[in-house]
């Protein structure tokens, strides 16, 4: 004789029998494939924001470093005058290259951050959601873009507070926007893809902090391209930091710079980015 | 005689009767899930399959009443039966059906030829000991890991050719506690609703009601951080059930709570699966809890499932081949199946997976 134990349900399938719950029982319709990509970006970037709101002291400690870098480097090295700048004032010229670099430190340490979602089993679930990988990717490294575009915003207010004549012409500040999302889409990838292969914490820590300041210093973010040595120079040829950094001291500095083809870079290096980050995924979900 | 409490899938209407196909096999060996039907292409929409009544068992419960069911006495051929006199199941296909489903971390064979299905609206339960290959075996069933096509079918749909469809139906809680600590209860619940394309003007209806049904319509705008682990809990089942998932699939929803909030968390899933007549696939290496709420279980030991059926059948066999009288628990149940070797089954978990274990415990971090 087998009697049902006391735990079960009463053999009722009735919806009507919680009347709360109805709403829950017809799953959403999909979207079509085109939608799903940006619905995606929307709602990763949603959540960054989200984070940021509750968690406000990380963009105040953040703020500490490219402000340090602009109070000393910046004041004291306008008073060498050692730099060839073009007529342009150095603290001027040292910003966007401050900004560019503050940025890229919260995009090359994004995989971190995915790397804990992996070992929490975050990112698990998030892969058994409709979502291909590449728009989690994306999601990833645009929301990893906010962070970034927030942290420019900040430095761009610390260097007006130091007197450094910025343009806030609304359609350069739109393309400095631009500049920055599509730069931190590619170092967060960039960040996510070596997240991938090495797949702890702190072998990506340590490969973080040996490749940030060859990018930074192998870039034109402190001087110009122009004093490099020759091999720096091819360095800074392949470094998207560098036609971050062209990109915008052109938009806010007025400085002279290839504005199209810095463009054009950042975007290839994005999508690249995003393809290789979304292969590696696949290793991150073992 | 109590028939399988299988309630007929609400989204898929049909004679109750349709589903109540009793799919009890007991084997004591493991030729079962040798058995690889060369078929594994078979359309599952038009061979109700499992349709047997194993040796051991033959005799303890008659079949169903509306299912005749041939008794073939021939365990042994397990799930590969197909073909029997039960009729109108066309329109329902099995929940989960899995035929020779094998998986590898390198040497280590985490699941080794696993047959498996779960009945539309029943509550399976996958029981074993740490590294019995349950996580496994349940992270080839959601898409995360490679299957090879024809193994691995959710409601009809291929989990290698068709991600995107099996995702859509399924609702997955891992075994660590996966919410994210920075957001509030309802921003955790929310993400997901966006995830699974959830329209707006249904949003926050929805997800209140995904909150309430866990009762956490309260704690709702707390940050998921100062959650208790029970909380944690039904929050990610309230994370899993915005998208009204037709198959939940909840990984050790248990480990680490402690005994009221064990029951909290059963009492939301059986209640939820009352009022909405999802099927549940749950793992736990929690015998009474196997036994108090689950319909029917798999007990999986080194990869392999080692013995199927409902927990009263799974006893009565043990009862009637011991002969003392003496009523076995669905542990006993398991030493049995298992042999001598529930030691080495002990040691088959190995660092990583009491890590992990312990770490579940722990609050999020
Ligand atoms: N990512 C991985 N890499 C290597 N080996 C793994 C991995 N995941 C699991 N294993 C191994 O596969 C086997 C089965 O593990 P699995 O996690 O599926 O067991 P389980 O039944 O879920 O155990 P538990 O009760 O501890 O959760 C174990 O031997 C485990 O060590
Ligand atoms: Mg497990």
């Amino acid at each position: 004789m087998s009697v049902a134990p006391a735990g079960r349900p009463p053999a009722s399938a009735d919806p009507a029998a919680a009347p709360g719950l109805a709403p829950l029982l017809t799953a959403p319709r999909a979207r079509p494939g085109w939608w799903v990509p940006p619905a995606r970006v929307g709602a990763m970037c949603l959540v960054e924001l989200q984070k940021l709101r509750h968690d406000r002291a990380e963009l105040y400690t953040r703020a500490v470093q490219p402000a340090l870098w602009l109070l000393i480097f910046g004041e004291t090295f306008t008073r060498i005058r050692a730099i060839p700048t073009g007529g342009v004032p150095y603290l001027d010229y040292l910003a966007p290259g401050i900004i560019a670099q503050s940025a890229m430190f919260i995009a090359i340490f994004y995989g971190i951050m995915i790397i804990w979602e992996r070992d929490s089993g975050v990112l698990t679930k998030l892969l058994v959601t409709p979502t291909p990988r590449a728009a989690l990717v994306t999601g990833k490294a645009f929301a990893a873009g906010i962070k970034a575009l927030i942290q420019a915003a900040v430095v761009l207010v610390l260097a007006t507070l130091l007197g450094v004549a910025l343009s806030w012409n609304p359609l350069r500040l739109l393309g400095v926007a631009v500049v920055v999302l599509l730069a931190s889409a590619f170092f967060s990838c960039l960040s996510m893809s070596i997240a991938g292969i090495v797949l702890t914490r702190d072998r990506l820590m340590g490969v973080g902090q040996a490749i940030t300041m060859p990018l930074f210093f192998g870039s034109n973010a402190l001087y110009p391209v122009d004093v490099m040595p020759d091999w720096l120079r091819a360095v800074s040829a392949v470094n998207p930091l560098s036609y971050q950094v062209d990109a915008l001291r052109g938009l806010l500095v007025g400085t002279p710079s290839h504005l199209p083809l810095d463009f054009l870079v950042l975007l290839a290096a994005a999508a690249a980015g995003i393809t290789a980050a979304s292969c590696l995924l696949g290793r991150l979900a073992r | 005689m109590t028939p399988d409490p299988v309630r007929p899938d609400p989204a898929m209407p049909g004679p109750a009767t349709t589903d109540t196909v009793t799919t009890d096999t007991v084997t004591t060996d493991t030729a079962m899930t040798n058995t690889v039907p060369a078929d594994t292409a078979m359309t599952d929409t038009s061979t109700p399959d499992s349709v047997t009544t194993g040796t051991l068992t033959s005799d303890a419960v008659a079949p169903h009443p509306a299912t005749t069911v041939p008794v073939t006495g021939d365990a042994v051929t397990g799930d590969a039966v197909t073909g029997d006199a039960v009729t109108g199941d066309a329109a329902a296909p099995r929940a989960v059906r899995c035929r020779g489903l094998r998986y590898s971390f390198g040497r280590t064979r985490a699941v080794d030829g696993v047959d498996l299905t779960v009945a539309s609206g029943e509550v399976f339960g996958l029981l074993g000991p740490n590294g019995a290959g349950k996580t496994t075996a349940i992270r080839c069933l959601t898409t995360l890991l490679p299957v090879p096509p024809g193994t691995v079918r959710v409601f009809g749909h291929d989990a290698a050719r068709e991600r995107m469809a099996v995702r859509r139906m399924i609702g997955y809680v891992p075994q660590q506690l996966s919410a994210d600590a920075s957001l509030t209860g309802r921003e955790n619940v929310a993400l997901f609703a966006r995830l699974f394309d959830v329209r707006r003007r249904e949003r926050a209806e929805r997800v209140a009601l995904a909150l309430e049904a866990v009762g956490l319509a309260d704690a709702a705008d707390r940050m998921a951080g100062t959650y208790s682990g029970g909380m944690v809990r039904r929050l990610e089942l309230a994370q899993a059930l915005v998208s009204a998932p037709r198959l939940l699939m909840l990984d050790e929803p248990t480990i680490g709570l402690d005994p009221i909030a064990r029951t909290a968390v059963w009492e939301h899933i059986t209640a939820i699966r009352a009022a909405t007549g999802m099927t549940v696939l749950v793992t736990t290496h929690y015998m009474d809890e196997a036994d108090q709420y689950c319909d029917r279980v798999a007990l999986m030991h080194a990869g392999r499932v080692q013995a199927l059926g409902t927990p009263e059948r799974l006893k009565a066999a043990l009862r009637d081949r011991r002969g003392d009288g003496a009523a076995p628990t669905l542990e006993d149940v398991f030493r049995d199946v298992v042999g001598g070797d529930l030691g080495a089954g002990e040691e088959g978990g190995d660092f990583r997976d009491v890590r992990r274990t312990r770490r579940t415990a722990s609050r999020l971090g």
